[in-house]
Formats: structure tokens, C-alpha cells, sequence
């Protein structure tokens, strides 16, 4: 297959897999199969794109041109296709750890929640492979919609009142700063393409420019930097898989993808260098990295603590790209995978968890590790990579960032990257140490783990990929640091 | 020799069939007319269409009075687009009114429901290919009688009232019209709006022209129910049968926007109106005041069909906004936004049309839990919701998108955010109706109610397709609405 059939099969496989779930909504066990399929069909699609990748512009797929002059077209690009291969990676595993969760608990409507994960990853895969800001965007808005019906899938109160705080953020924010940033951009250039070395420079203004970047980082309410951040918290009354997946991984991902994208394609790191509220811009993404950082200690429920790390973490990713230096671009690229392998294995065993224990909290979790091992040493596992020890992920990008901040000399940023990590350590470690070290509280948790006291098999087999996962990256991360070096090198 | 009469045959065919309806009696019979007529302005409306494309504008001297002193018919590229629009809600709710109608209205009614449809129908095609000022307004008259009739023919009492307070301010509002014509007159000496736009010039610096504009424009702002002359919609919009509150919220108030298009670029020249008189600047808050307090007002209502007619009055904000900015971008802005929404605000009325004739209500309460039993009514509604969001993929995306870049092309920043702004408020009344027939469960058990019939599904669905299409490709609309836009701001300029 070329490269742009390929690419269009990335995005048309997950769009059509619905109308076949849906078919197929009597018999489950064919109506998994179809996704689980699917996504082997997806990844395996993704990664064949690997040996067409060369350096410098490809050809772009167009497909539609909605406003002349705009046109929803695709390219294959080394930053886009580290988050494919991430996003259908994980959509696999995760597709595994879903039908144990979703079975195991019961869940209804899982018709539905099949299709509109597909239509979230067809999303995903548009919003990698867009050929510019237009399609990405429309790409964004489609992922927030399709994603809604998930995030509500329990069909409650709170899954309503959580729905209504997830789409007044995320549209709010994209329809409002996201698109006006969007049209003055393209009244200012006549283009929306990614173009390396930007489109922007010699344009406008320095201070304008600051205001336009303030409108997209805000408008890129899915990268939650604060205040654009409480969609996230709302968002964790969805099923644990939709958390993982979707609000540690592919939506997360898709915001701060979109600010890298920005960033390196539409300013240019040159141009970005020399307006001056890039700086202030950086200095709220360290307020968010800090200030959620110490949102997450104080919160009890183990999903919410994650939210709010998740929080944290994604803000990582955008100081690192506004430290506009290629370091920063590396950093930030690593990050968003490292990250994310270590924070889809915390939300599989909070998942697991409550499949096997029916607990939400932290504070009920002491001596859990001894029913629950298989589990528990993943999370520590997971854990460890986001205070970025070795020898997991989370020190390979952490390194970088420390790097990026060092060479520079954002030494304010160095301090709180620092800071951060020592309240990482403080959120997740006493989970670690409770569940291991500590007595459980009730004798139906002292029995040893025996059979049926660990998660279901799909479940543990899921949690397995991602932890081996967390560690294998931090020996062989060539391959993702490659991809990221890229990346940078177009930013200029 | 059919084709070079087109021009006339669009107003002549639907004024005679209406009293053939009349005289059918038989229902069946009366609706099989109104369709075939409906299809048949279509088709001509098509063939006009194409005609201007293809040779420009059409000047066609009604019984061959040469101009000035007979009736012309000038058909330009905004009158061709604007009669396509009526044409095509005219042609899509036809096979859609048979059941909705039979249902709605008693038999012996129905007769008179098509002759009066066919007259509106008349009236406002009428309004779009005449070149004459006085005929202008006779066919306002005969569109806004028609449509006084229609009002009052809905089931529910209080569409009387309604239709009453519409009879009384469209009366105000044509009247209003008809003495700025006549002041016109009396100043000119001309009715022929072309021959207007060469003589007034000249004597454009006399009160009595300046008095004759403010009084067409309140008129025809009473018409196209612009902020603060909105009063008679809602309840207009609200207790009218099924099919006239489809037929005129996609219709009516467009035909008024295409009037003031007329009077402001055509009549009374961009010169003139924007620069002398600065209705630009009035304008153009007043369409803000709309905006804003129509989706506000919107937010607050639980009959469906009132929710939407204050969401049209926001809607009229929004196209007046692109006209007040009086720039080529913004003129083609509405003209764009005016065509989508016709197509927006017709299919989500259609979707209700067919809850009402299975529910017999519009009542938000009513709908609690309506997804299980009307799947593909309530997704037509969600799916013109978010296109009336402007969601990408939809028209209602690209009529916003060429809105705020009209507004950002003349350095309009707050109205530009104004604009994105206040599509928040519609997704707030949009998710009201999406949480109540998703989410929530039924009050009542619903026994036997079923998915509305297929005449009404694919009529709904057919304008449905219509949004999507245009929202992946606009390249035609955005053209046509351009060279449109063009030819009303440059002919105005010396």
C-alpha cells in the first residue's frame, strides 16, 4: 500500500469498525473480536508507516476542501506518528483490559461504548495525521464529541453534571479561543498548513503574537493548563478504560500534541523565541505543574489522584515546549509517550481495583498489595516512572527535560521541574508503601492472593503490556527519541 | 421560449395553482397540486440559477413595458441564491406536510392550507425576482396575508393571538414600507429600483430621503424580526401548524434580510446607507442585542418550537451582523449564513414536526427518554443542533467561520469573539434537548409511539444531508455567495 492509502486506512478503520460493532450488538463475542481486530489492524497499519518515514516534507493526502483554501488533508510527519503509534499501541492493550473490566462490572450499553471508542481513536488518528491546523481542529471537536457519550456512560446524575462540565470546558475553550486563534491565523497568513519553521514569523507583531499564543495554549483546553484544567477531574466519572485510555492518553495527548504542533509548525521556535509572553506563558504552565501537583496529594479518591497528576504531568509537556529549543521539543515529545505508558498502567490497576475490591479510595487501600501483588507491582512499577527513576520510562524524558531547562537557563523551570518531582514522590509512594507495607484493615483483605483474588486475566494481561512497557522504554527509547529529534529539527 | 420566461413563471405557476387547491376539495388532491408546484419552482429555480451563473443578471420586462415605466424582473446572483433557498424548503417540506398537515389541521381546512401555502409561496418568490419597489411591496403583502392565514389555522387556541399580533405588526411594518416608497416616489418620480439607485443621488441630501429610509428600514426590520422588532415570532413560530412553522422560519425572515440587502446596497446604495446615514452602526448592535438576548431568552424555554423561533431571532442577529459590517466579506458572510440556516432551522423544525404528530407535544418534559423510541427523529435533532453550534463538518461551521473572519478582516475583535461567544449559549439550549432525550428517563409509559413515518424522516434527513454536505464542501455556496456579495457592494460604488 503507499503511504497515502495507508494513512487514510488509519483513519477510515476505526471510523467504520462502529457500523460492524454495531451489527453485530447481539452477540458479544464477535462485537469484541471487531475491535480487538480492529485495533491489532490499526497498529499494525500504523506501524508499516514506519519505513516510509524519510526526512523533510512528504506528500500530503488531500481529501475534501470544506472553504477554499482549507482543505482536510493528512501527511505523514515523525511527531504525529510517535502519537499514532502511541494512541493504537495502547487502544490494543487497553481494548484487551476493556472487555474484563466492562464484563467483570457489568456495565451496560457496551454497544455503544465500543463504537464511540472507535470514532475517539479515528479522531486520534486524525489529529496526528493532519496536514494542517484546520483538519486538526476539526479532528479535535469530533474527539470531544464522540468522547462525550463515554464520559456519561453511566447515565447518572454525576455522569450528566460531569458531561456538562467536560463539554462546557472543552468546547468553551476550542470554540471560542481555539478557532478565534484559528481564523486570525489564517487572516494573517492565507494558510493553515504545518510548514516547518512556521507560518507566522514576519506576520505579526511580537505582542500580538503573544496574544494569539495565549489564545491557542488556552484553547487548547484539552492540554488542561490551569485555569482550562477542571474538564479533567469531571471527566474521571467515565468507566475506568475511557480513563485510561482516552483522559490519560489519547485526549490528554491530542491537547498537548496540538500545542507541539503549534509551537513547532504554525510559530516556529525562532519566532516563538522572541516574544516575550512565551516566558510568562511557561511560568502558568509551572504554576499548573505545582499547583495540581498539590491538588493531587490532598485527594483521597485514587482516579481523582491520578487526574490531577495527569493534570500536572501535561503541563510538563507544554513548558517544555515553550522553552522554544529544540531540547525542549525533544523533551516534550519523549514525555508524551513515557507518560503516557506509566499513567494508562496507574488508571488499569485503579480499575483493577475496583473490579476485584470495589474501592475508590486510597485510604482503604492498605495491605491491598498482598491480595492484589500481580497488580500492585505494576503500579509501583508505573509510580517509580512518574517520579522518574530509573530504570523506567519517566527518567528517560525526565532527563531530557532537565536538559532542555539547563541548556536554556530557565532556571525557574528547572526548580519546579525539581519541585514537582519531589510531590510526585509524595503522592505516589505512600500508596506504595500502604498497600505493601501496611496491615489491612478488614480480614477479608488478609487472605493471600490466591486464585480469584487478583483482577481477571484480560485485566492483569493489559496492566502486564503497560508496566513491561514503562520499563522497556527506558532501555530501548531510540527509536521514540528519533522521532522526537526529528521533530525538533523541523521547528526551525 | 419556456425558458426565456422563467423569470415570470416562477411567480405566475404557484399564483395560479393556488386556487386550483381551493377548488380540488378533496385533501389529497390539494397537496398532490401544492407538491407538483413546489417540485416545479425548483426546477425553474435551478434553471434561474444556472441562467445568472452562466450570462449574469436577468432583466425580464414583465409583458414586455419597457423599463422604467413597466414592472421588470431583474434576477441577479443574490436573488437567484435567495429564491434557491425558498425553492428548496418549498420542494423538501411538501411530501413532509401530507401527514403532518392531515393531522394537524381539520379536512375541511386543508384545501385552503395549500391555496394559502401556494400564495406564500408566491409572495416570496415574488419579493426576490422583482426589480420594482411597489411590487415589492405587493408581494409582501401577499405573503404576509397568506401567512396571517396560516398562523391561525394551528390547532392550538392561542395561534389566533398569534397570528392577530403578527397581523398587527407586519401591517405596521408594511406600512411603514409603503410610505418610504411613496416618499421615494414622490422625490424620484421612479419605482424601478434600478432607476431608483440613478436618481436618488441626487437627491439624497433631503429629509424626505432620509425619512424615506428609516422608514423601510424599520419596516423590513419589523419583517426579518431584527432585535428589538421581534415580539410577534415566538408566538408566531410556536402555535402554527407543524409545516408553517418550517416553511416560515426557513423562509420569511430570510426573504426580509434579502429585502434589506436591496434596500441598503441596490436602492439606496453602500454610500449612502452606511456612510450618510450610519446604519451600519445601529445596525449592527441591534444584531448584537439579538444575538445575545435570543440565545439568552432561548435558554430559558421548554416548548421546543418557542426554544427555536428565539434561536431564529438570534440567527437574524447573526446575518445581520455580517450585512452591517458592509464590506464584501461580510455581505457574503450573511448571504452564506442566510442560505445555512435555512437548511439548519428547516430540518430541526421538521425533526419536531414529527414528534408533535407522534406526541402531540413539544414540551421538553414531554421528551424525557425520546431517544429509545424516536432514534432517528432525535438524532436529526442533535445532528442540526450541532450545526447550529457550528460544529465542524456542518454548514452552521462554515457560515460561522466566514463570519469571524469577515468581522476579523475589519478589525472587529469584539465581535468576532461576540460571535464564538455566543455559540456557547447554543450549545447550552442545544444539550438541553440532547440531556432530556438522552439522558433522562420517561415520566409516563409512552405505549405504541413509534419513529415518525418515512415521508417526514427523509425529508428531514434530506436537508440533514444537505448541512453535511456543505460543510465538507462549501466551494460552491462560498463562490456563489461571493460573486453575490461582490456585485451588491461594487455596483453601489461609483
Amino acid at each position: 500500500m503507499s503511504t497515502a492509502t495507508t494513512l487514510l486506512a488509519c483513519i477510515a478503520l476505526p471510523l467504520l469498525a462502529p457500523l460492524l460493532i454495531t451489527a453485530l450488538h447481539r452477540w458479544p463475542n464477535p462485537r469484541e473480536a471487531v475491535t480487538l481486530l480492529t485495533a491489532t489492524g490499526l497498529l499494525l497499519l500504523v506501524l508499516s508507516l514506519y519505513g516510509t518515514l524519510q526526512g523533510g516534507a512528504m506528500p500530503v493526502v488531500p481529501v475534501a476542501e470544506p472553504i477554499p483554501g482549507l482543505a482536510i488533508a493528512f501527511v505523514l510527519e515523525p511527531l504525529g506518528l510517535l502519537f499514532a503509534t502511541l494512541a493504537s499501541f495502547l487502544w490494543l492493550v487497553t481494548s484487551v483490559y476493556a472487555i474484563g473490566y466492562m464484563r467483570s462490572h457489568h456495565e451496560k450499553k457496551q454497544t455503544s461504548f465500543y463504537s464511540c471508542f472507535a470514532i475517539a481513536l479515528a479522531s486520534v488518528m486524525g489529529i496526528a495525521f493532519a496536514a494542517n491546523l484546520f483538519t486538526l481542529f476539526i479532528f479535535y471537536e469530533v474527539l470531544t464529541l464522540s468522547t462525550y457519550p463515554l464520559v456519561t456512560h453511566a447515565g447518572t446524575r454525576a455522569a450528566r453534571d460531569g458531561g456538562r462540565v467536560y463539554l462546557a470546558y472543552l468546547l468553551g475553550s476550542s470554540v471560542v479561543l481555539l478557532l478565534l486563534a484559528l481564523v486570525w491565523t489564517w487572516s494573517l497568513t492565507g494558510t493553515l498548513d504545518f510548514r516547518e519553521g512556521g507560518i507566522l514569523a514576519g506576520t505579526v507583531s511580537p505582542v500580538m503574537a503573544g496574544v494569539l499564543l495565549m489564545l491557542y495554549i488556552f484553547g487548547i483546553g484539552k492540554a488542561a493548563v490551569m485555569p482550562m484544567h477542571l474538564w479533567l477531574p469531571a471527566a474521571m466519572v467515565a468507566p475506568t478504560p475511557v480513563s485510561a485510555l482516552l483522559h490519560a492518553v489519547a485526549v490528554v495527548k491530542a491537547g498537548v500534541f496540538t500545542v507541539l504542533k503549534v509551537v513547532v509548525y504554525i510559530f516556529g521556535l525562532d519566532f516563538l523565541a522572541d516574544i516575550p509572553a512565551t516566558q510568562w506563558l511557561m511560568y502558568i504552565a509551572g504554576a499548573t505543574i505545582l499547583l495540581a501537583s498539590l491538588v493531587a496529594l490532598r485527594q483521597d479518591n485514587l482516579k481523582l489522584r491520578l487526574a490531577w497528576s495527569t493534570v500536572s504531568q501535561l503541563s510538563y509537556i507544554v513548558l517544555c515546549a515553550l522553552l522554544v529549543t529544540p531540547a525542549g521539543i525533544v523533551a516534550g515529545s519523549t514525555h508524551m509517550v513515557m507518560h503516557g505508558f506509566a499513567k494508562i498502567t496507574l488508571f488499569f490497576c485503579a480499575g483493577a481495583i475496583l473490579v476485584v475490591t470495589h474501592k475508590t479510595r486510597v485510604s482503604e487501600l492498605d495491605g491491598i498489595g498482598r491480595r492484589m501483588p500481580w497488580t500492585m507491582t505494576a503500579f509501583t512499577i508505573a509510580a517509580v516512572s512518574m517520579i522518574g527513576i530509573p530504570p523506567t520510562a519517566g527518567f528517560i524524558s525526565k532527563w531530557y527535560i532537565l536538559l532542555g531547562t539547563l541548556e536554556s537557563q530557565q532556571l525557574v523551570a528547572l526548580g519546579i521541574i525539581i519541585a514537582s518531582t519531589l510531590l510526585n514522590a509524595a503522592y505516589f509512594m505512600p500508596i506504595v508503601y500502604a498497600a505493601f507495607f501496611r496491615e489491612p484493615a478488614t480480614a477479608a483483605d488478609h487472605v493471600p492472593a490466591r486464585k480469584g483474588a487478583e483482577a481477571p486475566l484480560a485485566v492483569l494481561l493489559a496492566i502486564t503490556v503497560t508496566a513491561g512497557g514503562t520499563l522497556a522504554l527506558f532501555f530501548f527509547p531510540d527509536k521514540v527519541l528519533e522521532l522526537a529529534m526529528m521533530t525538533a529539527g523541523a521547528g526551525r | 421560449m419556456l425558458l426565456s420566461n422563467l423569470p415570470a413563471l416562477q411567480v405566475v405557476v404557484p399564483l395560479v395553482s393556488a386556487p386550483i387547491c381551493l377548488l380540488l376539495r378533496r385533501p389529497g388532491h390539494a397537496w398532490a397540486c401544492a407538491l407538483t408546484v413546489s417540485w416545479a419552482v425548483l426546477a425553474m429555480a435551478v434553471l434561474l440559477l444556472r441562467q445568472v451563473a452562466l450570462e449574469g443578471t436577468i432583466s425580464y420586462p414583465l409583458g414586455a413595458w419597457a423599463t422604467p415605466w413597466g414592472i421588470e424582473y431583474r434576477i441577479d446572483m443574490l436573488a437567484a441564491l435567495v429564491s434557491l433557498v425558498i425553492a428548496i424548503i418549498g420542494a423538501v417540506v411538501m411530501p413532509y406536510a401530507r401527514r403532518s398537515v392531515m393531522q394537524e389541521l381539520d379536512d375541511e381546512h386543508i384545501g385552503a392550507f395549500y391555496t394559502c401555502y401556494l400564495l406564500c409561496l408566491t409572495g416570496l418568490l415574488g419579493i426576490v425576482v422583482t426589480g420594482d419597489a411597489f411590487n415589492l411591496f405587493v408581494f409582501l403583502e401577499i405573503s404576509s396575508l397568506s401567512s396571517y392565514v396560516l398562523i391561525s389555522l394551528g390547532r392550538d387556541r392561542r395561534a389566533l393571538t398569534a397570528a392577530f399580533q403578527y397581523l398587527v405588526m407586519g401591517t405596521i411594518g408594511a406600512t411603514f414600507i409603503l410610505i418610504g416608497v411613496g416618499l421615494m416616489y414622490m422625490m424620484t418620480g421612479t419605482l424601478n429600483m434600478a432607476d431608483l439607485a440613478q436618481r436618488l443621488p441626487a437627491v439624497d441630501d433631503t429629509r424626505t430621503v432620509r425619512v424615506a429610509f428609516a422608514f423601510v428600514t424599520v419596516g423590513v426590520s419589523i419583517k426579518l424580526a431584527l432585535f428589538p422588532l421581534h415580539i410577534w415570532l415566538p408566538n408566531a413560530y410556536t402555535y402554527a401548524p407543524s409545516v408553517v412553522s418550517i416553511f416560515l422560519a426557513a423562509t420569511a425572515t430570510k426573504v426580509g434580510v434579502y429585502v434589506l440587502l436591496r434596500l441598503f446596497f441596490t436602492v439606496f446604495g453602500i454610500q449612502f446607507s452606511f456612510d450618510d446615514m450610519h446604519v451600519g452602526d445601529i445596525v449592527v448592535w441591534l444584531a448584537v442585542a439579538a444575538v445575545l438576548t435570543g440565545s439568552l431568552v432561548a435558554i430559558f424555554q421548554d416548548n421546543l418550537k418557542r426554544m427555536l423561533a428565539y434561536s431564529s431571532v438570534a440567527q437574524i442577529g447573526y446575518i445581520v451582523l455580517g450585512i452591517a459590517l458592509a464590506t464584501g466579506a461580510g455581505v457574503s458572510a450573511g448571504i452564506i449564513y442566510l442560505f445555512n440556516h435555512a437548511l439548519i432551522k428547516g430540518a430541526l423544525f421538521m425533526a419536531l414536526g414529527g414528534i408533535m404528530l407522534r406526541l402531540g407535544s413539544v414540551e421538553l418534559r414531554d421528551l424525557h427518554g425520546l431517544l429509545r423510541q424516536m432514534p432517528w427523529t432525535v438524532a436529526a435533532i442533535i445532528a442540526g443542533g450541532l450545526s447550529l453550534i457550528g460544529v465542524p463538518l456542518t454548514a452552521g461551521f462554515i457560515s460561522k467561520w466566514y463570519l469571524v473572519v469577515a468581522a476579523l478582516e475589519g478589525s472587529y475583535w469584539p465581535l468576532a469573539f461576540i460571535v464564538l461567544a455566543s455559540s456557547l449559549l447554543t450549545v447550552i439550549y442545544v444539550w438541553r434537548i440532547v440531556e432530556a432525550t438522552c439522558f433522562s428517563a420517561p415520566g409516563d409509559e409512552r405505549p405504541g409511539l413509534r419513529e415518525a413515518p418515512l415521508s417526514m424522516l427523509l425529508p428531514t434527513w434530506l436537508l440533514i444531508a444537505l448541512n453535511l454536505y456543505i460543510g465538507v464542501d462549501a466551494g460552491v455556496l462560498t463562490g456563489l455567495a461571493d460573486t453575490a456579495a461582490a456585485a451588491l457592494v461594487e455596483e453601489a460604488l461609483p
